[in-house]
């Protein structure tokens, strides 16, 4: 497998969390001590939980999974003593479509990781943790575990961690396909060998996680980003990115632009100066028509409001779509929105866990009519409909995967119901039997 | 059911990553690891892990049936995975997927006469910036072009 | 304990405990929010949405099934928006459900149906192809439909929950999930049929109802369960003079959302083509077909004969015939006849706890104490087996109110799983255990003990004695058997006791001695088998009562066909004491009460020992028998009075010997399970009763 990076950072990129991906033979425990490893866990021994929580607040660190919920505060609220254990689990289920940024931390500075989960664990005073990884990469558990036992061997983890008398145990845990086990309830659900449905909430993972214990529960990215902060402090980290949200985010420019990849830009980068340097530019210079800032659940943008937005939370919300995950998707005027609305639909159906009824059976049923609006065997009540049942989705589901499903798909018919219009217009098929169906009277 | 030395060993590190009574824990890692030995979760397999876990054999249904990844059939030597998610998608995904129908004459989850070689047309795989990808089992192709799709299928049929 | 906190519901202002769910606190205000997986005294799903309501400051519509209540809280349950929520789930849910409720066996009594009814979302706009898979047939009772399944994972629950058994689970995933069996493609559990009364909808049908009615071309008729002592309410719902099902929808019984194999199935033994339809004398060595009117006439001249000629006759009353026929059996036995000798198969030592109860502060328990004591002790009984409803309730203590269980018995049982002290004993010795468990037992609130047939005769004195030692309130339940076993002693059927416990005027003959008897003239068994082996002295007069041609029937000399618990008004008392009202459900060619039979009889020999009318007999009884003086308006409505803890000394010889528990299991049920055909087809592998002998 070639790697997955750019032999050079490009020149907008902040390198931060990225700095050892370079590096020859970045992977091993021997690089990663050579190159400042550790360091930060050393530095949070020696703080008290309250300051480590302190300067994590104070760095205004957002989660990297997508909710963007402030890691310091996540982890303040989590009890530090108790008869109950407490635990630390990592979100590397990474199925968020355009979403591949895990991947490439685990793969290319997996210690990176494990020093985040010692932070943490040193923050509630925690003995073990969990590394849920999705069964896809099983290449990834098979690197991690490598870097797990690199890690005991060296006294990293384990008991009496480097003589500090601090034990904590880490390992992998093998996902085995399925998108909603990225949901941090049904995750632990999975982590205890149980189907991957959601839990009702609350409690919330701080207080009733793994195995109903205290819990820590983050992205990848989230624990990576925490030794730098540790590093340099808070404030420092603040002061790369915006207000509300600071440093840097791995953001991985996909779908049509010249140089697809991951990147690490800082909060608040200008998407403008992300397309055209960082990404080179749309691809055979088409026009952007439409664009995703943070993996398929956000609403989709058109080109024109996406072009002179910023990369962080609020600019974001205020274009009423969200950040994300960081799984940017650009999409040319070639394209077919009729068709990405589909593929994005089948995708949710694909994943929907079946527990409550709108996800269930709203996923299936749009997907059978944007199949018949794709192929235009549909008429414009149908595209009403689209919208209208998604509306009935949005926020009634037990979890956020039935609002992932209806957000794109409401702001697709919203920007581009044109398109769909078009196909029904041009389509040889003619639609019949839609309209009303009596059941009873 | 008897295992292969690595696998048992992998097992006995495993069952120790769970809290005590909590054995559960390791059904979902187990069923992968032993699947990828065994080649489908038999009812065999079934009963043996629900024994290692100590859990009945209708919790490991209710598991096997909710993964996808997890299955009671066999698929091809090699399980030949595209990704025709959004990101794949806008770089020929579909074609991709198109032509491996129609070069291998089988569909989603079909497995070649010989048993070789299997399809399945999957959700995003994490290789969304190195579009369009595949997975041939657990190896990533990324930036995959028919052509290489070609030279990866006729190689996988050499192997046989 | 915490104050209440005040919120406001649909305008009403009212109050509710902190930790109180919406949707309960509005049900108790009289307000219904729809819901189906939301189900009481299950776990929570909030799966289904539909009980979604408007909060004031909530941006989203809350699942009001898992939301509590918060002082200040404004809740609206019927706003525009609800409804329209609910209209639009309703669509959801109906997109893949096959709408086949024409023939569906819940047309008619389905929730789907009343809820689409009720928001009026008899309109959909979907005019996509179904999803559609195959019905399946998991046993002989149970058949599953997926595609009218609703999936609210109510039958999961009950049977995990419930009924402690977890034969269902939930395969595929999205809208393709699906409920399925422990067994892959059919289902190895205790049969209840709980999961289907359950179903809110047609997804889950009974193997003996499907197809063959419409709920509204039948008669309900709440009766009480004629097999074990545990008196659960079952409702036999009957067309043309026929049980067509059983079940316990309306839960107006005693056993809640409880009902187990026997209570759902087992009343087609009431068909059973060996059922006796009419009375058979001996003629030269046979037993041989003949009229009422012969039958009883060579009863009369038999008795008579006998009577005159000063012989002893022995009278076997049954566990499975009503308070007023036991009561008048005994009553004719001893004045009309006038012998002493009457007795019945007892299967606890009931007698002997009363006794050593009289005048201690300790008392009996009723099902309800099982469910509300903060402890259970269970001395030598496989309840989930043999008591399935204590069972239940036992379970549903621990769920709900987290109750200390200890199991004391020779090998596992079901209640292990809930319990924090299981305990074997070896040798039919469950003493040194029990000892070992008083200092843990003392440290509990309040405790109720309940025993199998080893511990009779002074064992139970030394229990209560052990109870009392523990500083806590205890009460005891001395488990029996049949549907009137507790009956039967109640009404004095016993050597020794006549109703309400008192000293007979004169002590007779056990059952055992009767048989053993070389001077017996006669032997009148009224619903028992109880020959075995024994051989009665030549010429003896045998006359046997029962439904079918048991093997003392066999050798009887006359045979009267009689109606079961289900063919005859009366009242039966459970084996924790409380006395419930039996309804007919219907009259069977041929057979009589035995309340009947005992009035020809007494024409017959000229015997008049008061009218032979149950409604006269139970005015009687509740009048003379102490303990029964149980207010009527309680068993009229069909509901189930406790009868008072007996007080006061009960002089009988204890004989432990004579006291022998059948020990059935779950898909056993003495001389009747053995003829119905559907417990003997779900006979696949019953939860493994420990070997109690
Ligand atoms: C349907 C669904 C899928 C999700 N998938 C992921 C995922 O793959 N990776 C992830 O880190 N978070 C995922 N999340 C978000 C998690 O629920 C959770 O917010 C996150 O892991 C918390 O960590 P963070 O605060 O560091 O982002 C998903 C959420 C939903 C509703
Ligand atoms: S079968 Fe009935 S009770 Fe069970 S989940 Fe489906 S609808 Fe609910
Ligand atoms: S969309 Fe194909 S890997 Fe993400």
């Amino acid at each position: 497998m070639e790697p997955l990076l750019h032999p050079e950072p490009h020149p907008a990129e902040t390198v931060l969390l990225s700095k050892r991906f370079r590096l020859p033979n970045s992977r091993s425990i021997d690089t990663f001590l050579a190159n400042g490893g550790f360091q930060s866990f050393r530095k949070a021994l020696a703080m008290t939980p309250d300051q480590i929580v302190d300067e994590l607040k104070a760095s205004n660190l957002r989660g990297r999974g997508g909710a963007g919920f402030p890691v310091g505060m996540k982890w303040g609220f989590v009890p530090r003593t108790g008869a109950k254990p407490r635990y630390i689990v990592v979100n590397a289920d990474e199925s968020e479509p355009g979403t591949c940024k895990d991947r490439v931390i685990m793969q290319y500075d997996p210690h990176r990781l494990i020093e985040g989960c010692l932070i943490a664990a040193r923050v509630i005073d925690s003995r073990r943790g969990w590394i849920y990884i999705r069964g896809e990469y099983r290449y990834l558990i098979d690197l991690m575990d490598q870097a797990l036992e690199e890690a005991y061997a060296k006294g990293w983890l384990g008991k009496n961690i480097q003589g500090t008398g601090f034990d904590f145990d880490l390992s992998t845990h093998s996902g085995a396909g399925a998108y909603e086990c990225g949901e941090e309830s049904a995750l632990l659900e999975s982590l205890e060998g149980k189907r991957g449905n959601p839990r009702i909430k609350p409690p919330f993972p701080a207080t009733s996680g793994a195995f109903q214990c205290p819990t820590i529960l983050n992205n990848v990215e989230s624990y990576a980003a925490v030794p730098d902060i540790i590093e340099m402090g808070g404030a420092a980290y603040a002061a790369l990115g915006v207000a509300k949200a600071g440093g840097t985010k791995l953001t991985c420019l996909t779908g049509h632009v010249n140089r697809p990849g991951v990147y690490e830009l800082t909060l608040g980068f200008p998407v403008r100066k992300m397309l055209e340097e960082v990404g080179g530019g749309i691809r055979n210079g088409r026009k952007m028509k439409a664009f995703i800032p943070g993996g398929s659940s956000c609403p989709v943008l058109t080109g024109e409001e996406a072009w002179e937005a910023t990369m962080d939370y609020d600019a974001m919300a205020k274009l009423k779509t969200m950040l994300g995950s960081g799984g940017v998707v650009i999409i040319d005027d070639t394209t077919d929105m009729v068709k990405l609305a589909l593929r994005i639909m089948r995708f949710y159906k694909h994943e929907s866990c079946g527990w409550c009824i709108p996800c269930r059976e709203g996923t299936l049923w749009l997907t059978k009519l944007l199949t018949r609006l794709d192929e235009g065997a549909a008429n414009a009540h149908d595209i009403d409909m689209v919208g209208e049942l998604a509306e009935n989705m949005l926020g009634r589901t037990f979890c956020a995967l039935g609002d992932a499903a209806a957000l794109p798909t409401i702001s697709i018919v919203k920007k581009f119901r044109h398109e769909f219009e078009a196909k029904i217009a041009s389509s040889s098929v003619s639609m019949t039997g839609a309209g009303l169906v009596r059941i009873h009277s | 059911m008897t295992f292969s030395p690595q696998l048992e060993a992998r097992l006995s590190k495993l069952v120790q990553n769970y809290p005590p009574g909590r054995l559960k824990g390791a059904l979902i890692p187990m069923l992968m690891y032993c699947q990828d030995e065994v080649g489908a979760v038999t009812r065999e397999l079934t009963e043996e892990v629900a024994s290692r876990c100590g859990v009945s054999t209708l919790e490991v249904d209710e598991v096997v049936g909710f993964y996808t990844m997890l299955r009671s059939q066999p698929m091809g030597k090699t399980h030949l995975q595209i990704c025709t998610n959004i990101s794949c998608m806008l770089w020929g995904g579909e074609e991709l997927w198109n032509h491996a129908c129609h070069k291998l004459g089988i569909g989603h989850n079909q497995v070649s006469e010989d048993g070789s070689i299997s399809l399945e047309e999957v959700e995003c795989i994490g290789a969304c910036s190195w579009a369009p990808a595949i997975q041939t089992n657990y190896d990533f192709h990324h930036h995959v072009t028919v052509e290489r799709l070609d030279q990866i299928i006729d190689g996988l049929r050499k192997k046989q | 304990m915490a104050d209440p906190v005040t919120l406001t519901i649909d305008g009403q202002s009212l109050q509710a405990m902190p930790g109180t769910l919406v949707i309960d606190a509005a049900k108790r205000a009289g307000i219904n929010i729809p819901s189906f997986c939301y189900y009481e005294g299950l776990s929570l799903q909030a799966a289904c949405r539909m009980c979604l309501v408007e909060v004031e400051k909530m941006p989203k519509l809350q699942a009001s099934c898992t939301l509590t209540v918060a002082e200040g809280m404004v809740v609206r349950t019927e706003s525009p928006q609800v409804a329209a929520a609910r209209k639009q789930m309703l669509e959801f849910l109906l997109t893949n459900h096959p709408l086949d409720c024409p023939v569906c066996d819940k047309g008619g009594e389905c929730e789907l149906q009343d809820m689409v009814f009720r928001y009026g979302a008899g309109e959909s706009r979907y005019t996509e192809i179904k999803h559609h898979v195959d019905e399946k047939q998991w046993s002989p009772v149970v058949f599953y439909d997926a595609p009218r399944c609703i999936l609210c994972y109510r039958c999961v629950r009950v049977c995990d929950e419930g009924l402690g058994v977890k034969a269902l689970g939930v395969t595929h995933r999205g809208a393709y999930s699906e409920i399925t069996p422990n067994f892959g493609d059919h289902l190895n559990c205790d049969e209840c049929g709980a999961c289907i009364d359950i179903c809110p909808v047609g997804a889950l049908t009974s193997g003996i109802y499907r197809y063959q009615t419409r709920p509204w071309e039948m008669d309900h008729v709440g009766t009480v369960c004629g097999h074990c002592a545990d008196g659960c309410k079952t409702t036999l719902s009957v067309r043309d003079n026929e049980i067509v099902r059983g079940n316990n929808r309306d839960q107006s019984g005693i056993n809640g959302d409880f009902l187990c194999v026997k209570g759902r199935y087992a009343f087609d033994f009431i068909s059973h083509p060996e059922r006796l339809q009419s009375p058979l004398i001996r003629k030269n060595g046979a037993l041989v077909e003949a009229s009422w009117s012969e039958a009883i006439k060579r009863v009369g001249q038999r008795l008579n004969e006998i009577r005159t000629a000063g012989g002893k006759i022995g009278v076997v009353g049954s566990n499975q015939t009503t308070n007023e026929e036991n009561y008048y059996l005994q009553k004719f036995a001893r004045e009309g006849l006038g012998t002493p000798h009457i007795d019945h198969q007892r299967t606890g030592d009931v007698a002997s706890l009363l006794d050593a109860l009289s005048g201690s502060a300790a008392g009996l328990a009723t099902a309800e104490d099982v469910y509300e004591s903060d402890a259970v002790l269970i001395i030598g009984a496989d309840l989930s087996q043999q008591h399935p409803f204590l069972a239940w309730q036992v379970r549903a203590n621990w769920r709900h109110h987290q109750a200390a269980v200890y199991t004391v018995t020779p090998g596992p049982v079901r209640e292990d799983k809930v319990a924090i002290s299981k305990l074997r004993y070896s040798d039919g010795d469950p003493w040194p255990r029990l000892h070992e468990l008083a200092a843990d037992l003392k440290t509990r609130k309040r405790l109720v003990v309940i025993f199998g047939d080893v511990i009779k005769g002074a064992a139970v004195g030394q229990l209560v004695e052990f109870g009392a030692s523990l500083g806590i309130p205890v009460q005891y339940i001395c488990l029996v058997d049949y549907a009137n076993s507790r009956g039967a002693i109640d009404m004095g059927l016993h050597p020794e006791l006549s109703p309400g416990y008192e000293p007979a005027p004169e002590k007779g003959m056990s059952m055992d001695q009767m048989l053993a008897a070389p001077d017996l003239a006669a032997l009148w068994v009224v619903g028992a088998d109880p020959l075995g082996g024994a051989a009665l002295p030549p010429g003896t007069f045998l006359l046997v009562q029962d439904l079918f041609l048991t093997d003392t029937a066999r050798r009887a000399e006359v045979v009267l066909p009689s109606a079961s618990l289900y063919e005859k008004p009366g009242t039966v008392t459970n084996g924790t004491g409380q006395v419930q009202r039996l309804k007919k459900a219907l009259g069977v060619m041929g057979a009589k009460t035995d309340l009947e039979i005992f009035a020809l009889i007494g024409r017959a020999t000229g015997i008049n020992v008061g009218p032979a009318q149950h409604e006269r007999i139970f005015e009687e009884i509740r009048a003379r028998v102490r303990g029964y003086n149980v207010p009527l308006p309680v068993i009229a409505t069909g509901g189930a009075a406790a009868t008072a803890a007996v007080n006061g000394r009960v002089n009988v010889e204890a004989r432990p010997d004579l006291i022998r528990s059948f020990g059935d299991t779950l898909f056993t049920s003495g001389s009747l399970g053995r003829y119905s055909k559907t417990l003997a087809s779900v006979l696949e592998s019953p939860g493994q009763l420990y070997q109690s002998k």
